[in-house]
């Protein structure tokens, strides 16, 4: 009788450490929590502005939102980019500077340097727009499990291009937390971005 | 070329479906030089369910899976209903131990006859959990939240995707398994029973995913598609998969136990009756 006892109180060590757990649960995220599905941040594309070559290290203190997506984009990406701009504007200016927002452009052969630096740029100062070859950009999309497809040119040579809608927000480290949504409140997208400046590093 | 070459490498697809071919092909070959005549078609039949295995998870065919809902569901065709339908109709109980030499023939039986893994193989394969599993699979991968984390982590997908190919083959072994009730195989009526119990969810399901007027997995949005389509049109052609050929795959199953059924009622009564009349 003794191996039934000793199981039996294994199994409600275990079920007691299970209870424990669910009770010390943190509270949830506005955003999609994603830590641990994706590998950290990790790429070395060309920075719009200034045309230098850079990687994640230029980043490494802040939070980082990325978002792939292209210029000529009719409603999508201005979208998600003035709705950051918003939760960016709603939250205390010192925690607004601690996020980057990294506008990846999928579209390398329309968004020349200097269109892509005017576009982010309307978005406010902590958008930065970032461009590479498609190799590149096939990599980088893959390793977040994300995609882009250029569709057929219409007459006047307008191509459609699909891409990921998410936005990746990373932590100062590197590493993925949360997947931002087109539906995801502006409040929301605020009181999380405020969450990982404060909660994070400092 | 480019489109036969893997989009993500996956050593277990390729460890699988160069076991399953290396050890069927060893099998047949030692099966012959025994004076024994394996099935032409049964051995169609398995190399082509390995080929379709390989080609659904190592061809620019998984990009599309994992880029665009109605392709996965395709794919998912393949590796729960198809392949490995076609690969247990290949008579593997019998070409398989071929591929061992005499003595580790031996030991393997009884490695497999051992309780710790006959137990969870009978449980497994009761007549009322098997059909729970292979419907309950489907369901479990396509519950929104868990195949939204299943499509952004690659670790989820292969374990999604194996399980898929692993749950096919024991339930369709269970189904097309030549061994009537008498020899230790499950009663053909019963057989039946099942494949009518796993269609009818399958119908649901799938119409529920067809029919729906909202976008139920915005994961393909996240991801963006493999090429610009609408979501809702993605999302009813993937729909109609799950719906109409992975019901008509428990069909072609029954027709299979039909023809399993009669050549046992054609053949004289086993042991048990020879028994009786001594």
């Amino acid at each position: 009788m003794k191996y039934p006892a000793r199981i039996a109180a294994a199994a409600l060590l275990v079920i007691g450490a299970v209870l424990l757990n669910g009770c010390a649960e943190e509270e949830p995220w506005n955003l999609r929590d994603v830590s641990g599905l994706m590998p950290e941040l990790e790429f070395e594309l060309t920075r719009a502005e200034d045309e230098q070559t850079v990687t994640e290290a230029a980043f490494d203190d802040k939070i980082k939102v990325m978002y792939f997506g292209f210029t000529s984009c009719p409603d999508e990406c201005p979208m998600t980019l003035a709705r950051l701009s918003q939760a960016l504007g709603q939250m205390d200016e010192e925690d607004a500077d601690q996020v980057r927002v990294l506008f990846v452009s999928v579209d390398p052969e329309r968004d020349q340097p200097e269109r892509l630096a005017k576009y982010v740029d309307s978005f406010g100062e902590r958008f930065v727009g970032l461009r590479g070859g498609i190799p590149d950009l096939r990599e980088l999309t893959k390793r977040y499990r994300s995609t882009f497809g250029h569709g057929k040119p219409d007459d006047s040579g307008f191509y459609d291009v699909s891409h990921s809608n998410a936005t990746y927000i990373f932590d100062r480290d590197g590493e993925i937390q949360l997947l931002g949504r087109e539906d995801d409140d502006i409040d929301g997208i605020a009181a999380d971005l405020e969450r990982l400046v404060e909660s994070d590093g400092w | 070329m480019q489109l036969l070459l893997p989009y993500h490498f996956y050593p277990e697809v390729v460890a699988f479906c160069a076991l399953a071919a290396g050890g069927y092909a060893l099998g047949l070959r030692r099966m012959v030089q025994a004076g024994e005549r394996p099935g032409v078609g049964a051995a169609i039949a398995w190399f082509t369910g390995v080929v379709l295995t390989y080609g659904v998870m190592h061809t620019y065919l998984d990009y599309l899976s994992q880029y665009m809902f109605w392709v996965h569901r395709g794919q998912h065709l393949v590796l729960h209903h198809l392949a490995p339908f076609l690969m247990v109709l290949g008579a593997p109980h019998r070409v398989l131990p071929y591929a061992f030499p005499p003595a580790a023939r031996a030991r393997l039986g009884a490695v497999l006859r051992h309780p710790v893994l006959r137990w969870p193989y009978r449980t497994v394969q009761h007549p009322l959990i098997a059909p729970v599993l292979f419907v309950g699979l489907i369901f479990f991968w396509l519950d929104a939240e868990i195949h939204f984390d299943a499509m952004l982590s690659i670790d989820l997908y292969r374990v999604m995707n194996a399980s898929m190919v692993i749950d096919g083959l024991l339930f369709w072994w269970l189904i097309v398994d030549p061994r009537g009730r008498h020899a230790g195989g499950l009663g053909f009526g019963v057989r039946i029973l099942l494949l009518w119990a796993i269609m009818i969810p399958q119908i649901m399901l799938g119409a529920h995913i067809g029919l729906a007027d909202g976008v139920l997995y915005d994961v393909y949005a996240v991801c963006g598609r493999a090429w610009p389509i609408s979501p809702l049109t993605d999302q009813q052609i993937g729909g109609l998969i799950t719906w109409i050929p992975a019901a008509m795959m428990s069909v072609i199953g029954a027709l299979v136990v039909f023809r399993l059924w009669l050549r046992e009622s054609m053949q004289p009564e086993p042991a048990v009756a020879n028994g009786a009349k001594a």
